[in-house]
C-alpha cells in the first residue's frame, strides 16, 4: 500500500507535487493549527493595529491588534473543515441519487434530472444568496446551503458518468444474469465511477472555499466571534490602503489553499477533466 | 524495373519501445505492395513513415525512406508538407471519421489540389467529378454538396480515394481502406480502387491484415509480425509457398477448418424454438417474422450486415428487448419476453457472450470475481470451492490458474475474450449466444477462439447460437446457418444446403463477395448484372428487402407482392419469389 | 450552390431551436418556483418585517392583506410571476419603492460592466486557449495550463485587493472606487472601470481559454485532423479551417457560462469597489432580508443564464451540419 503511494507520488509532474504539498500542508494546519497558534486568536496583542511584519507577530496585526498568525492558524479550521464537510456531502449525495436514477425507471429519472436542470440553471453564488437569506448563516445552515448549491453539478457529472457505464456491455451482462438493480449499481457501475468522481470533488471543494469565503467576505458567512480566512479579509478590509498583511495574508491562504488543490487535481493521473474552472 | 519506393533501415520508437526496426523493401513504379499483420505488427507506422508522419508519441529513430529522388526523412517540415496530399497521398482505414464532419465532400476532396496550387477550383472540381464517376459513385455530379453523415461507409471510402488521386499522386497509401465495409460492399470498392490506382499509374502500398484481400490488390507482399518483414516476396510466391512458420499460420488462420464434430443427436423436442417473432425499437422495426429452432448440442450460425438485426436477436432471446410479437420457448416451456419476468433458473440456462471482451468485463474486478460471481449468484458457490470452481474453469479455457487475481485490463484480447467465455460457462448452461466473439480479434487469435467453441461443445454438450458477419466463420462452426437482411430472414438450412447454386439472391451475393486466397479471384468475378428495371414498388406492401439491390428481380412480382417462401432443392427455406433463388436453371 | 441549403437550414434547424426554446422557458418557469418556495420558507414575512417585533396583530394583518400577503401560496405565485412577467415584480420594502425602479437604476451598470468585461476577456481567452491546444504538452502549453489553472481557482479578492495595492496605492494610476459621475466622459469610465474588469477578466480569461483548449485539444485526436495533416495542410491551417469550425459549439458553450458568471459573479467585485451594479444591489437585499428585491434580482441573473445558454446552443446547432440537415 505504501508502496502504491510512493509510486502514485513518483508519477506526479512537478506543479502536481506543489499542489500535493499545499493541500496536506493545508490539511495538517486544519487539523493542528490552533495548536501552533503564538497568541490566543481573540486577544488584543499587538500595540499597533496592521502592523507589518516582525518577530513578534510574524504576519503583522490586524485592525484591533490582534495576532494575524494566530487568527489565521484558527480561521483555515473553518474553511478547510467545512468546506471538506460540504464537498463531501455534496459528492455523496449527487453520487447517490445518480445511481438511483440510473437504474430507476424512466419518469423518476427524467423527473429528477429535470429538477436537477432547473437548480442548475440558477448561479451558484446567486443560489446560496438566496438560501442565505431564507436559513441565515450558522455553521450548520452554510453547510448545508454549500452542499445543496453544488449537489446539483456534482450529480450531473456522476449520472452522466452512470449513464454512460449503464451502457457498458459488462452490466448489460449483468442484467441478463438476472442480476438486481442494487447489485448493478453498487457493483457494477459504482466502482469505475470513484475516480472522475474523486477529480470532480476536488473541483467541488474549491468552488465551496471560494464560494464560502467569499460569503464571509459579504458578511454573509461565518459570523463573528467565530471566523474563517474569508471573514478575516472582510474585518481588515480597512487596512487596505496601507497594504496590511492582515488583509493579504488570508487572502493568499486561501489562494494557495484553491490553487493547491487544483493542481493536484490536474496532476491526477488519467485526468479526464481537465475542465478545472468555476461554474 | 525502376525502384520508385526504397525504404531502408527503418526504425520507429515510442518512448523507450522499439516500434518498427529494420524495415527494408522496395517498389518498382506502378507496382503495389502489401504491408499484411496483425495489430500491433507496425504496418500502419510502416505506411505512416513513407510520408515522413509518426503519430503523437511515436519518433522515427532512423533509417531512410526514398521516394523517387526524394529522402523524405531529410526534408523538414514545410518540405514534408509540400510532399503530403501532393506526391504521396493517403487513404484511411475509417473514412467516415476521416472525413471533416463540418464541411462539405467537395470542399475537402478538392482541398489537397487547392492548397499544392496544382489547379484552380473550377479545375478541381471537374477533375473530382471524373474521378466520382470512375470510382463508381451515385450522383457524380452532385455528392459533393453533401456532408459526410449523408453518405454511407462504402460512399466515403470511394469518395476518399478520390480525394487521394485528384492531384495525380505518385505513391497511394491504401490503409485498410475496405476493413470497416460490409463484405458485399467490400468487393465493389477494391474493384474501382484497382481501376482507379491503375489508370493513375501510381504506385501503391495497400496495408491490411486480409491475405485475401491483399491476394487480389498487390504484386508484392511484406509480412510484417511486431515490427519487423518475415517474410517479403512476389504475392503468387508468399501465397502459394510461403517461406516463413509466421506466414503459414496466418494462412492456415485466415481459412478456418471445420473442426470433425459429431452430428447433434437431433432429439424430438428442440432446446429453442422461435415462432412468428417481430421486434422494435420503439416504432422502427427490426426483426420480422423470425423462425428457427435449435436442437440440443447444435449450433445455429446467424449471418448477415452491420444493421441486419442479428445482435438484436440475441438480445430478444436474453429477454433484453421483449418482442412485439410471436413466441420463444426454451427445453419446451415458454420464455417470458422480458428480464423482470424471467427466473434464475431461467437466466441461467441462456448465457450471452459479447463481441468486445474489453467492454464486456469490468474493469474495476479481477479474472476471479468475473468467473467467481455466476458461481455465487447461481449456484451458492462461495469461499475456497468457489476458488477451485474458477481455477477448474481457467484450466478448461487454458488459461493458467495464477491469473485468478489479475484485474483484466493488462490482459490480451484473447485472453479476455476467454475470461468473457468462462464466466458464461460458471452458469452451466445450456446455451450459449455468442455475439461477433471473434470480430474484434486478430485472426490466429479468433481462429484459437473457434477450436475452443468447437472443444467446449464436444466435451460439454453446449448448444451454440452463433453470430458473425464473416461466412467463413460460421461454416467452420455451424450446423445449421440463418442468413438475415435487414431484419428479415431470407434463407435457413442445413450448412451443407448453402453448398448448392440454388439459394437466396442475398445469400448468393454475400458468398460470392468472400474474396479467395488466391490472385486473380477479383478479376474472375464479373460485374454484377444491374438490377432489371421494374416498376415502381406498390405502397404499403410488405416487400422484399433486398429488392433494390437484386439481380434477380422479377419485373412484375417483386415490386407488387410479399415473397413467399420456398424449399430449395438443399433443403434450405427461402424467402423468395424465385423458388430456387439465384440459381440459373430457374428462370 | 447556397440556395437549397440554406432552405434545408432554415427547415430543419428552425423546429431545433424552438425547442431548445420551449425547454429553456419550461426552466425558467421551474426557476421561478424554486426561487419564490424558497423565499416562503422564511419565518415571518414582509409585513412583520417592515413592522418590527413591537407591532400589533391588527396593523400586521391590515398590512398582510394590502399587499396580498393573507392569499395561499399558489395564489401569491401566480400574482409574483404575473407580475415579473409584466414588469412588475413587487414593491421594495427596504428601499421604499418599485423593485422595477431600484433595478432600472442599477441594470445599465451591471451591463455595462459585463460588456465591457466580455469585450476584453473574449479574445484574450481565445488566443491562450488556441496557443494552448496548438502546443500541447509544450513548455509554452504547460507554462498556460499551470497559470490558467492557479487564476480560476483565485478568490476574487484576492484579485481585487492586488489590483488596487498595485495600481492605485503604489502606482496611484487608478482610482480604487469605480464610481461614476454622472456627467462623467467615456475616458473617465473606462478608468474608474478598468480595475473591476481587470479583476472579472482575471478569473473568466482562465476559465474560457481552459474550455476552449479542452474543445480544441479533443478535436485534435479525431481522425479527421491527421487526415488534414496528411493532405499536407501545415498544422495552423488544419485548426483555423478544419478543428475551430468543429470546435465552436463547446467553445461558445464555454463563453455563455463565463459570461453568465460576469454578471452574477461580479458580486464580490461590485463590493469591493463600490460599484453600484445588481449583484451588490442584491447583496444589500439579502442583509436585509428585501424578498421581492431578491426574488427579482435571482429572476434576472437566471434569464440572462438561460438567455445566454439558449444562445450557444442556437451557434451550435447552426455550426453542426449534423444537427442543422439531416
Amino acid at each position: 500500500m505504501t508502496n502504491a503511494i510512493r509510486s502514485w507520488v513518483k508519477a506526479l509532474s512537478g506543479s502536481g507535487l506543489i499542489g500535493l504539498a499545499l493541500v496536506v500542508f493545508w490539511l495538517l494546519i486544519a487539523i493542528i493549527g490552533p495548536f501552533l497558534a503564538p497568541y490566543d486568536p481573540g486577544a488584543f496583542v499587538a500595540h499597533d493595529v496592521f502592523a507589518s511584519f516582525t518577530g513578534a507577530h510574524l504576519l503583522g496585526s490586524d485592525y484591533l491588534g490582534r495576532d494575524v498568525l494566530s487568527r489565521l492558524l484558527s480561521g483555515a479550521r473553518y474553511s478547510v473543515g467545512l468546506a471538506l464537510a460540504a464537498a463531501l456531502l455534496a459528492s455523496t449525495a449527487g453520487i447517490a441519487l445518480a445511481l438511483l436514477t440510473a437504474v430507476s425507471p424512466r419518469w423518476l429519472d427524467e423527473g429528477v434530472s429535470r429538477f436537477m436542470d432547473t437548480l442548475i440553471s440558477i448561479p451558484s453564488k446567486i443560489f446560496s444568496l438566496v438560501l442565505v437569506a431564507v436559513v441565515g448563516s450558522s455553521l450548520p445552515l452554510l453547510l448545508l446551503v454549500a452542499s445543496i448549491t453544488y449537489m446539483p453539478g456534482s450529480f450531473r457529472i456522476a449520472r452522466s458518468l452512470a449513464v454512460n457505464l449503464a451502457q457498458m456491455d459488462y452490466v448489460q451482462v449483468a442484467r441478463c444474469r438476472g442480476e438486481g438493480a442494487a447489485y448493478i449499481a453498487i457493483r457494477e457501475i459504482l466502482p469505475n465511477m470513484i475516480h472522475p468522481m474523486l477529480a470532480d470533488f476536488g473541483l467541488r471543494f474549491v468552488f465551496i472555499v471560494l464560494l464560502l469565503s467569499g460569503l464571509s467576505f459579504l458578511g454573509l458567512g461565518v459570523q463573528p466571534p467565530d471566523a474563517d480566512l474569508g471573514s478575516l479579509v472582510r474585518e481588515n478590509i480597512s487596512g487596505l490602503g496601507e497594504a496590511a498583511p492582515a488583509i493579504l495574508m488570508p487572502a493568499i491562504a486561501i489562494a494557495t489553499l484553491t490553487v493547491g488543490v487544483n493542481l493536484l487535481i490536474d496532476a491526477l493521473p488519467g485526468r479526464g477533466r481537465r475542465m478545472a474552472g468555476k461554474e | 524495373m525502376q525502384t520508385h519506393v526504397e525504404v531502408r533501415d527503418l526504425c520507429v520508437t515510442a518512448g523507450a519501445h522499439t516500434i518498427v526496426a529494420d524495415v527494408d523493401f522496395s517498389i518498382p513504379r506502378g507496382g503495389v505492395l502489401a504491408l499484411i499483420g496483425e495489430s500491433g505488427s507496425g504496418k500502419t507506422t510502416i505506411a505512416m513513415a513513407l510520408m515522413g508522419y509518426a503519430r503523437l508519441g511515436c519518433r522515427i529513430a532512423g533509417g531512410s525512406v526514398r521516394v523517387g529522388d526524394t529522402d523524405v526523412l531529410a526534408l523538414d517540415e514545410d518540405g514534408l508538407a509540400a510532399l503530403r496530399g501532393d506526391r504521396v497521398s493517403y487513404i484511411a482505414q475509417s473514412a467516415a471519421a476521416s472525413f471533416n464532419p463540418s464541411r462539405r465532400i467537395m470542399d475537402q476532396v478538392v482541398e489537397p489540389a487547392l492548397i499544392h496550387g496544382r489547379m484552380d477550383r473550377a479545375a478541381a472540381e471537374k477533375k473530382a467529378v471524373a474521378l466520382f464517376r470512375s470510382l463508381a459513385l451515385p450522383y457524380p455530379d452532385t455528392i459533393g454538396e453533401r456532408y459526410p453523415h449523408q453518405l454511407s461507409g462504402g460512399q466515403l471510402q470511394r469518395l476518399m480515394a478520390a480525394m487521394a488521386l485528384i492531384t495525380g499522386p505518385e505513391l497511394v497509401i491504401l490503409d485498410e481502406p475496405t476493413t470497416a465495409l460490409d463484405v458485399t460492399t467490400q468487393i465493389e470498392v477494391l474493384r474501382a480502387f484497382k481501376q482507379a490506382v491503375r489508370e493513375q499509374g501510381a504506385t501503391a502500398v495497400y496495408v491490411s491484415h486480409d491475405l485475401a484481400v491483399v491476394a487480389q490488390m498487390a504484386d508484392a507482399i511484406v509480412v510484417l509480425n511486431k515490427g519487423r518483414i518475415r517474410e517479403n516476396g512476389r504475392a503468387v510466391q508468399v501465397l502459394q509457398q510461403p517461406e516463413d512458420e509466421y506466414t503459414r499460420t496466418l494462412m492456415a488462420a485466415a481459412r478456418p477448418e471445420r473442426a470433425a464434430v459429431d452430428a447433434p443427436k437431433v432429439t424430438a423436442a428442440p432446446l429453442l424454438e422461435i415462432k412468428g417473432m417481430c421486434a422494435s425499437y420503439g416504432t422502427t422495426p427490426i426483426l420480422r417474422d423470425i423462425n428457427l429452432t435449435i436442437a440440443r448440442g447444435a449450433t445455429l450460425g446467424v449471418i448477415g450486415e452491420s444493421g441486419s438485426g442479428k445482435s438484436t436477436l440475441a438480445r430478444v432471446i436474453a429477454g433484453m428487448l421483449p418482442p412485439s410479437t410471436g413466441a420463444i420457448s426454451f427445453d419446451g416451456a415458454r420464455l417470458p419476453p422480458s428480464l423482470s419476468m424471467r427466473d434464475k433458473e431461467q437466466f441461467r440456462r441462456i448465457q450471452l457472450v459479447f463481441q468486445n471482451a474489453d467492454t464486456a468485463l469490468n474493469p474495476a474486478h479481477c479474472v476471479g470475481e468475473i468467473i467467481g460471481r455466476p458461481l455465487a449468484f447461481y449456484h451458492g458457490l462461495k469461499g475456497p470451492a468457489a476458488a477451485k470452481r474458477v481455477a477448474e474453469l481457467l484450466d478448461l479455457i487454458k488459461l493458467p490458474a495464477s491469473l485468478a487475481d489479475r484485474p483484466c485490463g493488462g490482459l490480451s484480447g484473447g485472453q479476455k475474450q476467454r475470461i468473457n467465455l468462462a464466466r458464461a460457462l460458471a452458469a452451466k448452461p445450456d446455451l450459449i449466444m455468442c455475439d461477433e466473439v471473434t470480430s474484434a480479434l486478430d485472426t490466429v487469435v479468433g481462429a484459437a477462439i473457434l477450436d475452443l467453441l468447437a472443444e467446449l461443445k464436444r466435451e460439454l454438450g453446449l448448444a451454440y447460437l452463433f453470430i458473425s458477419h464473416d461466412i467463413g466463420t460460421v461454416r467452420a462452426i455451424a450446423d445449421d446457418i440463418m442468413v438475415l437482411y435487414a431484419g428479415t430472414q431470407v434463407e435457413t438450412g442445413r450448412r451443407q444446403g448453402y453448398d448448392g447454386v440454388a439459394r437466396h439472391p442475398y445469400t448468393d451475393l454475400l458468398i460470392g463477395s468472400v474474396p479467395e486466397l488466391r490472385s486473380g479471384w477479383l478479376e474472375e468475378q464479373g460485374t454484377r448484372p444491374a438490377p432489371p428495371v421494374i416498376g415502381q414498388p406498390k405502397d404499403g406492401a410488405d416487400l422484399c428487402r433486398f429488392l433494390p439491390r437484386c439481380s434477380w428481380r422479377i419485373c412484375g412480382t417483386c415490386e407488387e407482392f410479399t415473397p413467399p417462401r420456398h424449399v430449395t432443392p438443399g433443403g434450405n427455406i427461402i424467402l423468395c419469389h424465385r423458388p430456387e433463388g439465384a440459381s440459373e436453371g430457374a428462370s | 450552390m447556397a440556395g437549397p441549403a440554406t432552405r434545408g437550414l432554415l427547415a430543419t434547424a428552425l423546429p431545433l431551436i424552438g425547442k431548445r426554446i420551449a425547454s429553456g422557458m419550461l426552466t425558467l418557469l421551474l426557476v421561478s418556483l424554486v426561487v419564490f418556495f424558497i423565499a416562503q420558507l422564511l419565518p415571518g414575512d414582509a409585513a412583520q418585517e417592515m413592522l418590527g417585533q413591537a407591532a400589533t396583530a391588527d396593523a400586521v394583518a391590515a398590512l398582510r392583506e394590502k399587499f396580498g400577503l393573507d392569499r395561499p401560496a399558489p395564489e401569491r405565485y401566480v400574482r409574483w410571476l404575473v407580475g415579473m412577467v409584466t414588469g412588475d415584480p413587487g414593491y421594495s420594502l427596504v428601499a421604499n419603492m418599485a423593485v422595477s425602479d431600484v433595478i432600472a437604476a442599477r441594470l445599465p451598470n451591471s451591463l455595462l460592466l459585463a460588456a465591457l468585461s466580455a469585450l476584453v476577456s473574449v479574445p484574450v481567452a481565445l488566443t491562450i486557449g488556441i496557443l494552448s491546444a496548438m502546443h500541447r504538452d509544450a513548455r509554452l502549453d504547460r507554462g498556460l495550463n499551470v497559470a490558467t489553472l492557479s487564476m480560476v481557482a483565485l478568490p476574487e479578492f484576492l484579485v481585487a485587493t492586488l489590483a488596487v495595492l498595485v495600481f492605485s496605492v503604489q502606482l496611484r494610476w487608478l482610482p480604487s472606487i469605480a464610481l461614476i459621475p454622472p456627467d462623467a466622459s467615456p475616458w473617465l469610465i473606462l478608468r474608474s472601470l478598468a480595475m473591476p474588469i481587470l479583476t472579472l477578466s482575471v478569473i473568466v480569461i482562465a476559465q474560457m481559454a481552459r474550455m476552449t483548449r479542452a474543445a480544441i485539444i479533443q478535436q485534435l485526436s479525431q481522425p479527421y485532423v491527421e487526415m488534414a495533416l496528411l493532405k499536407g495542410i501545415k498544422p495552423a491551417r488544419v485548426v483555423l479551417t478544419h478543428v475551430l469550425p468543429n470546435a465552436i459549439g463547446p467553445i461558445v458553450n464555454a463563453m455563455a457560462l463565463s459570461l453568465s458568471y460576469l454578471l452574477g459573479g461580479a458580486i464580490i467585485v461590485e463590493t469591493i469597489f463600490n460599484y453600484p451594479g445588481l449583484a451588490s444591489l442584491m447583496v444589500n437585499a439579502v442583509t436585509s432580508r428585501d424578498m421581492p428585491l431578491l426574488q427579482a434580482c435571482a429572476m434576472i441573473f437566471c434569464t440572462a443564464y438561460l438567455l445566454l445558454v439558449l444562445i450557444a446552443d442556437t451557434v451550435a446547432i447552426l455550426a453542426n451540419p449534423r444537427l442543422r440537415n439531416r
